[in-house]
């Protein structure tokens, strides 16, 4: 699929999301996009993922193949990198912290250009992840915000996120810094996806789909808050009735609602068949989640089998004369071999 | 496609069963989201430009297949959910850039999600092989290593012999006579090393190298010429076959009633031995926990498989002052380090040789930190791609390498690439002809065995390779 057709494919399917929610709401369908629907992904998406993830797990590690990016265990008077190549659990537990808290290995990102010669030039980029950790954390952080609709009384730790997040208190009411946050980093995703050409090139519709996806949900929550305030208390009360499962729908909730969370439903329903359950992939992956420990813990392989071997009698049996020509030692003579 | 009209079914069979067997296999396919952070970081791309040379599009190749036979999205939308059918151009397309891969893993040390393509492409080769489609540089030295113990097919006598014609070289360069045993009953220690230490120019010098270390430690060792091999190409055709070649290993060592196991520098080899041999076979109960004759360490981190490499033993040696060296018999040298793929990324093995080469030469100096250690870049000719046929490829694969090298050679002189590994030997001679002309490739044994003084040795005027070295030290001053 080529850039054109990939990139207006996954924008039509999310204009076209947008449509039917809007349609939804007007033509009043609230209890199925407001009630049912919730409902519907809430269930797709906890079945999909521990789907996945006790599928994946399904499939045994016959090797422990770890990528070492460090010192291995040696002499005592060689210092080991215990965390970039664990020999522990420990240690791989604090390598797996790394790499889903601050993903380490994009950490390392260089880019390398072809200069005139020729000549290699490397360069360390740090922007995709900046963008990705920008991103991911300001997610976290704004899903965490609404947990403020889920609840009654609101967690002290829930008014901290949300006084925190609004620490430079611009605007009214103030501006959630993960707000803006986010629309940054996914709308530079987005353009990287486009601008840049080897990733233009390996992009497919299941790329741009979810980035338009989240981009449409930021963009309908933000114009919820700061532009065209909708009716919280009655937001609050839908919310609250979904999870004390009283579902009932207040009036007078604006459609602009709606097709936010149809988004929202749409996004979790999606995700476990697509490329974002790599939050869950991440931490079974055999390359980071193993301890580089194979010359001292032996490792089971569980389909392990017996294979044909060439044995040493059958190769003396191939070369017996050259080798006692040769004075190398045999196992029989070649007299034994004739009786 | 003539040879199996059921070649598609034998296709999807594979990955179905390849599937069930393999986590890393199923999980990489399905947790790609194609940032491409690891697009620019092979080799392969860097010296071709080819985009299917990216990692995340090499892996793409099989994933898309997968995409829309095995997943929900991929039934469902086919190509738009980026799936393709299965045709025999396909399998061309496989067959040039599976064999355009070297599984050196420097991808992987990129991905967040650790996702390695060495592992796709061990599947994919495993799947051609299904059908037949594999290259003679790599099924030729598989039928020869398990027919006849190693790669070349070289018969015993005819091992015995060539090591001979080194000894021979050894005693005209050093003075010294040696005499090595050959598949000795009650040896200390069984010596395996790649079989391209013993017939391959300049690899043959390391394995002077070894002999000569050996000589000089008086060690009770032996070689084998069953298990003349310690280099693995079955790895690069299956894991069943890796396996059948491999157990040869633990085989000649149980025969010989040997206590332990010596390594030879090797890369492949040593990713076989750290991360598969003591799965693939039962346990070596027959073996006892190395343990250094000379120094009396015990070698704590190879407590299971009872196997060490030998630039840690050095190491170890050179540590406890075991060992006499004349460091400026080296002198003529510029040495920089590669550090093998396999060694570094499929083990961590960095310092140990770094160690000893600090120890027996003068002029030590590091390529750029982003093509050395776990960032290393693969020589160009790994997994099995080193045939000269391949030299095209070889040679654009190798550019990334040469470049950190002629690097190193404008600034400082360089003139000498070290290395532990015999394929890297082999074939970063014809990289460093074309990219980087005027240095040469060594082992790190060979420039040890330089440094070495041995009892009763001649003046050494002459290094291994039967240089005069007053000549090469004259050479460098100009």
């Amino acid at each position: 699929m080529n850039i054109i057709s990939s990139f207006l494919l996954s924008f039509l399917a999310g204009i076209a999301l947008i449509v039917i929610a809007w349609a939804g709401a007007l033509t009043n369908l609230q209890g199925l996009f407001g009630v049912v629907l919730p409902y519907i992904a809430i269930t797709t998406f906890v079945a999909g993922v521990v789907y996945r993830v006790l599928n994946w797990a399904q499939s045994p590690v016959p090797f422990r193949i770890p990528t070492t990016c460090g010192q291995e265990k040696s002499f005592p008077w060689i210092k080991a990198n215990c965390i970039e190549n664990p020999s522990s659990t420990l240690g791989v537990v604090i390598r797996m912290a790394f790499e889903v808290l601050t993903f380490r290995s994009l950490f390392r990102g260089t880019t390398v250009e072809l200069r005139g010669g020729p000549k290699l030039d490397y360069r360390s980029t740090k922007w995709l992840w900046m963008a990705a950790l920008g991103f991911h954390y300001s997610f976290l952080m704004i899903f965490f915000r609404h947990f403020r609709f889920f609840t009654e009384p609101i967690p002290a730790l829930v008014h901290l996120a949300e006084n925190m997040d609004s620490f430079f208190e611009v605007t009214v009411p103030a501006l959630y810094i993960s707000d803006g946050l986010l629309m940054a980093c996914v709308t530079y995703l987005l353009i990287r996806r486009v601008i840049i050409p080897q990733v233009r090139y390996i992009s497919l519709p299941a790329d741009y789909f979810p980035l338009f996806l989240i981009l449409a949900i930021g963009t309908t929550g933000i114009l919820m808050r700061y532009i065209l305030k909708v009716d919280v208390v009655s937001i609050k009360e839908l919310a609250m009735g979904l999870v004390t499962f009283h579902p009932a729908v207040p009036k007078g909730i604006g459609s602009l609602f709606y097709i936010h969370l149809f988004l929202v439903c749409v996004l979790i329903i999606y995700f476990p068949f697509s490329k974002l359950v790599h939050l869950g992939g991440v931490f079974l992956s055999p390359t980071r989640n193993l301890a580089n420990n194979n010359r001292q813990v032996r490792h089971v392989n569980p389909w392990n089998y017996p294979v044909k071997v060439h044995t040493y009698a059958e190769y003396e049996d191939d070369f017996r004369e050259k080798m006692i020509e040769a004075g190398l030692p045999v196992e029989k003579e070649l007299s034994d071999e004739k009786e | 496609m003539t040879g199996s009209p059921n070649w598609y079914e034998i296709i999807m069979t594979g990955i179905a069963e390849r599937l069930d067997k393999y986590r890393s296999f199923k999980l990489f396919l399905d947790i790609c989201v194609r940032w491409g952070a690891c697009a620019d970081k092979c080799h392969f791309y860097i010296g071709s430009g080819d985009p299917k040379n990216m990692p995340v599009l090499r892996a793409e190749l099989l994933r898309s297949i997968y995409r829309r036979d095995f997943t929900t999205a991929g039934k469902l939308f086919g190509k738009f959910a980026g799936g393709r059918k299965l045709t025999p151009l396909i399998i061309k397309e496989w067959f040039y850039y599976f064999y355009q891969c070297t599984e050196c893993r420097r991808c992987s040390v990129f991905c967040p999600y650790g996702i390695d393509t060495a592992e796709i492409t061990i599947m994919a080769r495993e799947l051609l092989n299904l059908i037949g489609c594999q290259i003679d540089w790599i099924i030729t030295p598989v039928a020869n290593c398990y027919q006849t113990g190693n790669h070349l097919g070289i018969q015993p006598h005819a091992f015995k012999e060539i090591l001979d014609f080194l000894l021979d070289d050894i005693e005209t360069n050093t003075g010294v006579k040696m005499e090595p045993t050959f598949n000795r009953k009650g040896a200390e220690i069984l010596f395996l090393t790649p079989s391209g230490d013993v017939f391959a120019d300049p690899g043959i010098y390391t394995a002077m190298g070894y002999m000569i270390l050996f000589h000089y430690l008086d060690l009770d060792y032996t070689w084998s010429t069953y298990a003349s091999e310690g280099g693995n190409f079955g790895f690069f055709t299956s894991h069943e076959m890796m396996k059948r070649l491999n157990s040869k290993m633990y085989a000649e060592a149980k025969r010989l009633g040997v206590k332990w196991i010596l390594g030879g520098e090797c890369g492949h080899m040593w990713r076989v031995i750290n991360q598969y041999m003591g799965t693939m076979n039962e346990p070596a109960d027959f073996l006892e926990v190395p343990k250094s004759p000379i120094t009396g360490t015990v070698f704590d981190n190879a407590s299971q498989i009872k196997m060490v490499h030998i630039a840690q033993f050095t190491a170890d040696l050179i540590k406890n002052n075991k060992l006499n060296l004349d460091k400026s018999r080296n002198d003529y040298l510029k040495v920089t380090w590669h550090d093998s793929c396999n060694t570094s990324r499929g083990m961590g093995f960095l310092e140990e040789p770094r160690y000893v080469l600090k120890n027996v030469v003068n002029n030590f100096y590091e390529m750029p930190p982003n093509t050395i250690r776990e960032q290393t870049f693969c020589c160009g000719s790994g997994s099995g791609l080193n045939a000269g046929e391949n030299m095209d490829i070889r040679l654009r694969g190798g550019l990334p390498r040469a470049n950190a090298v002629k690097h190193v050679h404008d600034k400082h002189g360089v003139n000498c690439l070290g290395c532990i590994c015999a394929i890297d030997r082999a074939v970063l001679t014809a990289s460093m002809d074309f990219w980087v002309p005027g240095v040469r490739v060594a082992g790190l044994h060979e420039l040890v065995a330089n440094a070495l003084v041995l009892e009763g040795e001649n003046e050494r005027t002459t290094n291994l390779r039967g240089e005069e070295i007053a000549d090469l030290m004259e050479e460098n001053e100009e």
